[in-house]
């Protein structure tokens, strides 16, 4: 059954910056064989919220990509074969999911607001709400 | 026991707060989807030892608490919000 995923993964950081675009390379190749790429991210280095292997950061990857359901369980496989990965979540995206993943592509190519004044006003009222309760 | 009541006095009179109603976040909101990568935004649904606030403390509906945690389960996963802290926030 073809449904669309998102996978997200943390390449360990003491690659290279060459051997960790290798890794994602591999990873990307691996889906376009069986799938359809449709999101594309490289988020960088970031901080980790505790050590995962003794290592307090990570290269963070997303892909959202079309694919067989069996392809799922070969991408894990790979994934846990490999000693570069650190972590690693996939998900099926519902329809909100999906909708959801549009817009905030729609608002980042247009540098538009229209996802983000969403969201922006919602945070206004959760720094009322917090007040309140201290 | 009537009589006794309106026998108290306080030293500084009782606050009559009126409440404010919670409401539910997402549904005002019509945020569908809660996405768990955004941590920043899960992080106001946590308190300082980075455990999930319950339903009666921030209003959520139970069907946006019940994606809510799962959002919140995956961020944990990924790193991106701590299992176990102290003086978060």
């Amino acid at each position: 059954m073809l449904n669309q995923y998102e996978t997200v993964f943390i390449v360990t950081p003491v690659l290279s910056e060459e051997q960790m675009k290798e890794a994602v390379e591999k990873y990307r190749n691996l889906i376009r064989e069986e799938g359809e790429i449709v999101v594309d991210d490289h988020w960088g280095l970031r901080k980790l919220a505790y050590p995962i292997q003794h290592k307090s950061t990570g290269f963070y990857h997303m892909f959202e990509f079309k694919a067989d359901s069996s392809f799922v369980d070969r991408l894990e496989t790979e994934y846990r074969r490999d000693e570069r990965i650190i972590r690693f979540l996939t998900v099926r995206m519902d329809k909100y999911a999906i909708e959801y993943s549009e817009k905030k592509r729609a608002a980042k190519e247009g540098k538009s607001e229209a996802a983000e004044g969403e969201k922006t006003g919602d945070e206004v009222e959760t720094e009322t709400e917090e007040k309140k309760e201290e | 026991m009537a009589q006794n009541q309106s026998e108290i006095r306080y030293l500084t009179p009782p606050s009559v707060e009126i409440k404010k109603k919670k409401y539910c976040r997402f549904k005002k909101n019509r945020i569908k989807y809660i996405d768990y990568k955004d941590p920043e935004f899960l992080k106001k649904f946590l308190n300082e030892q980075g455990k999930i606030l319950p339903r009666r403390i921030t209003g959520t509906s139970l069907k946006y608490q019940r994606k809510l945690a799962r959002a919140i389960k995956r961020s944990r996963h990924l790193a991106m919000l701590p299992y176990v802290t102290d003086m978060f926030k």
